[in-house]
């Protein structure tokens, strides 16, 4: 007779399995950051490229340049939002923003970028004009310059308007590495502001849902906030990510199981807008997992976890910073959340989008 | 947020479930079926199961209408897909359920047109802009979502909108009620009803499950404070010696039903003789399909479906899972090759679906989390 215990434990094993892509060929769920992107991303380009600065899979790459010389840390991203304008940024400032925020979580002072265009022929220069000019604002108030480029086009309809790809570098001038492998049972998970704005806001905006609400994307550089929480501990942070595709509940997911140690939030803890919250309760969807583009998730020593927030609430772009949960002992590598109702379940990584339920 | 948060109060929880244990007779044990799927993500969702006591397990039922559907009918849906000019549309939940050969997204990948909406009314919408395409909606669900369905095909007819038509999935809950009651394997002590069916059928059917098979029900509604008063009136009922259907949902279950609901449904729907559950297998009278007057709207009469028959994968134990025979984690696969990743049962792809819940949230023992919480 199997028991519940022996069938919890084969699944524990098969999950620890090397990841292997069974589908024929690429479906949208392997783009939306769940389990369908990580096992693509392992199974398809780590096994490809395999290097040590790849394999620690964080938001940016740490590499030495000579021995002795700067670590840099080095990151890319590409944007393919749809609307590209919608309320409270554009996919302009987005693409500045998200690869800032990469170099930033990682510990690095983001200095330079390229960006590389993918466009459509027929796309409005008007609306190229707009989206480039939104770019070199975004990298002004983020104290980067974009330093090169390259622009493609592609025929009409071969392509949905305008695709942005932006890389960047950081100098990694702070001692030490940031990473899960420093994360230690009792330490403090951190939020800096409210969760899920830029998802909402984009699924509102895309107008396929006859619903409207007084929201905006959170897109903002997170690098002021990054040294501001540096600055006032800088031996007290473990790790930082920016809670982007797949929102704060695959950041904590990623976190915990690279940690080996279990992650508790509490969920009346956790800051979400009431529009936000609205919009996920008519939709079935879980503000956990919406994307933000602004906000990222910091674990620190229980003992700066004060420190901490009152660095990060000094900053204006993290005022609404917050602690969420604790790391415990446990080595089931999960993410646990208390309920407001008292009650207490699984946040696990979903497959793909999050997809509305029926009824 | 109002008119949610009163529903989701700790202190109120607490104060039920302490009248649940209570209520429990010492030694004896309680096992009640919540039928409808969004119970079951209810249930998972705010941890309501931490309230109750070891003596009361809730079976999670047959109501998910995304699991009950059979492969073959995913299979006929992606070959109008693929039909030329077709745009086929149906909800989100519907893209990630596996046929015998994909799933909507697979097809999908492979070039056919397939889009996501959020009511029938949107398909329409996409028909009326695309006069050169033919649009098609996977219609499923229950008499929850008939309503909407019927209400779209009398307005597609009405406004003479030739390039739309329903492939028609819907299934009523009542035979399937009677399939689990009919059941040799089972035990339940009691149902929880499905709270958004009843919005449009009303209590009223629900009445022979008392009367001829001696089970109390209560019809619940969907957030937590609900599952668990209802929890205590099934309790209550079992202690006073009662056996009825009762109504907790009354600020929007009418008991009487949704009449003009009834009409649209009745106006262009009509029984199937019998009509394929998924792990269920056959049952009669079960399930909807249009009326010949609405044969121009109807994919099953526009397309030439293959009508493919696929059986149910020997290993998958969906069957037993939905009837409650069986817990998820009892299954041959659940966990191993059955998986939220690789779906091999229904049960397993929506969220609603009992095995991908338990897998997703309940995946661990209840001192185990107390250990973990508590640490």
């Amino acid at each position: 007779m199997t028991t519940e215990q022996q069938v919890l434990d084969r699944i524990a094993r098969a999950r620890r399995r090397a990841p292997k892509v069974r589908e024929e060929r690429i479906t949208l769920a392997h783009g939306a950051g769940g389990k369908a992107t990580q096992t693509l991303v392992d199974d398809v380009f780590v096994t490809a490229f395999a290097n040590p600065a790849l394999e620690a899979l964080g938001d940016g790459a740490v590499v030495a340049l000579g021995t002795g010389g700067p670590r840099l840390v080095m990151t890319t991203d590409s944007f393919v939002v749809s609307p590209v304008f919608f309320p409270g940024g554009d996919i302009g400032d987005l693409a500045v923003n998200g690869t800032v925020n990469d170099l930033a979580v990682s510990g690095a002072r983001p200095s330079h970028l390229s960006a590389a265009f993918v466009l459509e022929e027929g796309f409005p220069v008007a609306d190229l004009r707009r989206i480039a000019t939104s770019m070199g604002e975004a990298a002004a108030r983020a104290g980067v310059a974009i330093v090169t480029g390259d622009t493609k086009v592609v025929q009409r309809g071969k392509g949905d308007g305008c695709y942005i790809t932006t890389a960047g570098v950081g100098v990694l001038d702070r001692p030490g590495t940031f990473g899960p492998g420093a994360v230690r049972p009792g330490d403090a998970i951190l939020v800096s502001g409210p969760i899920g704005e830029h998802g909402v806001t984009i699924m509102l905006a895309r107008g396929e849902l006859d619903l409207a609400a007084d929201l905006g994307s959170d897109t903002a550089p997170l690098n002021g906030p990054v040294a501001a929480l540096l600055d006032a501990v800088p031996d007290g942070v473990r790790v930082m990510r920016d809670a982007t595709r797949g929102g704060v509940a695959t950041v904590l997911n990623e976190i915990a199981r690279a940690a080996g140690l279990t992650i508790t939030v509490d969920e009346p803890a956790v800051p979400v807008q009431p529009p936000v919250a609205g919009a996920c309760e008519l939709l079935g969807i879980d503000p956990l997992y919406v994307a933000c583009e602004g906000r990222f998730v910091a674990v620190v020593s229980a003992t700066a976890a004060e420190t901490a927030l009152t660095a990060l609430r000094s900053h204006p772009l993290s005022a609404d910073a917050t602690q969420i949960g604790r790391v415990t002992e446990d080595p089931s590598a999960l993410v646990l959340l208390n309920t407001t109702f008292g009650g207490t379940r699984i946040v696990d990584v979903l497959v793909g989008d999050p997809l509305p339920r029926i009824c | 947020m109002r008119f949610v948060d009163e529903y989701r109060d700790a202190d109120k929880a607490r104060a039920l479930s302490g009248r649940i244990a209570a209520l429990c007779e010492p030694g004896r044990h309680y096992k009640f079926m919540e039928v409808c799927g969004g119970h079951t993500h209810t249930i998972y969702k705010h941890g309501i199961e931490d309230h109750l006591p070891e003596a009361v397990e809730l079976v999670h039922g047959p109501g998910c209408p995304v699991c009950v559907i059979p492969m073959g009918r995913v299979d006929d849906a992606i070959a109008i897909a693929h039909e030329p000019d077709v745009i086929l549309t149906s909800f989100g939940d519907m893209l990630r359920v596996p046929g015998g050969t994909g799933s909507f997204l697979d097809a999908k990948a492979e070039g056919a047109d397939i889009r996501m909406v959020y009511s029938p009314l949107d398909a329409l919408k996409i028909a009326r802009e695309n006069p050169d395409r033919r649009v098609v909606f996977m219609a499923i669900g229950f008499e929850t979502t008939a309503p909407s369905t019927a209400v779209t095909v009398l307005r597609a007819a009405a406004e003479g909108i030739a390039n739309f038509s329903v492939f028609c999935n819907h299934v009523t809950i009542i035979p399937a009620i009677k399939a689990i009651l009919d059941s040799p394997d089972l035990r339940l002590d009691g149902f929880l009803g499905p709270g958004h069916v009843s919005t449009v059928i009303g209590c009223r059917p629900y009445e022979f499950i008392a009367e001829r098979y001696g089970r109390p029900l209560v019809c619940a509604g969907f957030e937590p404070l609900d599952l668990l008063q209802s929890v205590a009136m099934l309790l209550q009922q079992l202690t006073d010696g009662r056996c009825e259907v009762e109504n907790q949902y009354t600020r929007v279950v009418p008991w009487e039903g949704n009449t003009r609901a009834l009409e649209a449904i009745a106006t262009t729907m009509e029984l199937r003789p019998h009509f394929e559950w998924r792990g269920l297998g056959f049952i009669s009278h079960s399930a909807l399909r249009l009326r010949d007057e609405y044969a121009a709207h109807d994919a099953e009469k526009v397309f030439a479906l293959p009508g493919i028959r696929v059986a149910d994968p020997k290993a998958c134990q969906c069957g037993e899972v939905l009837k409650g025979v069986i817990k998820p984690w009892e299954c041959k696969v659940f966990g191993t090759a059955c998986t939220p990743e690789t779906p091999i049962g229904t049960c397993m792809v929506s969220s609603e679906g009992a095995c991908a819940a338990y897998y997703n949230y309940g995946r661990f023992t209840r001192d185990r989390v107390r250990e973990a919480t508590h640490a």
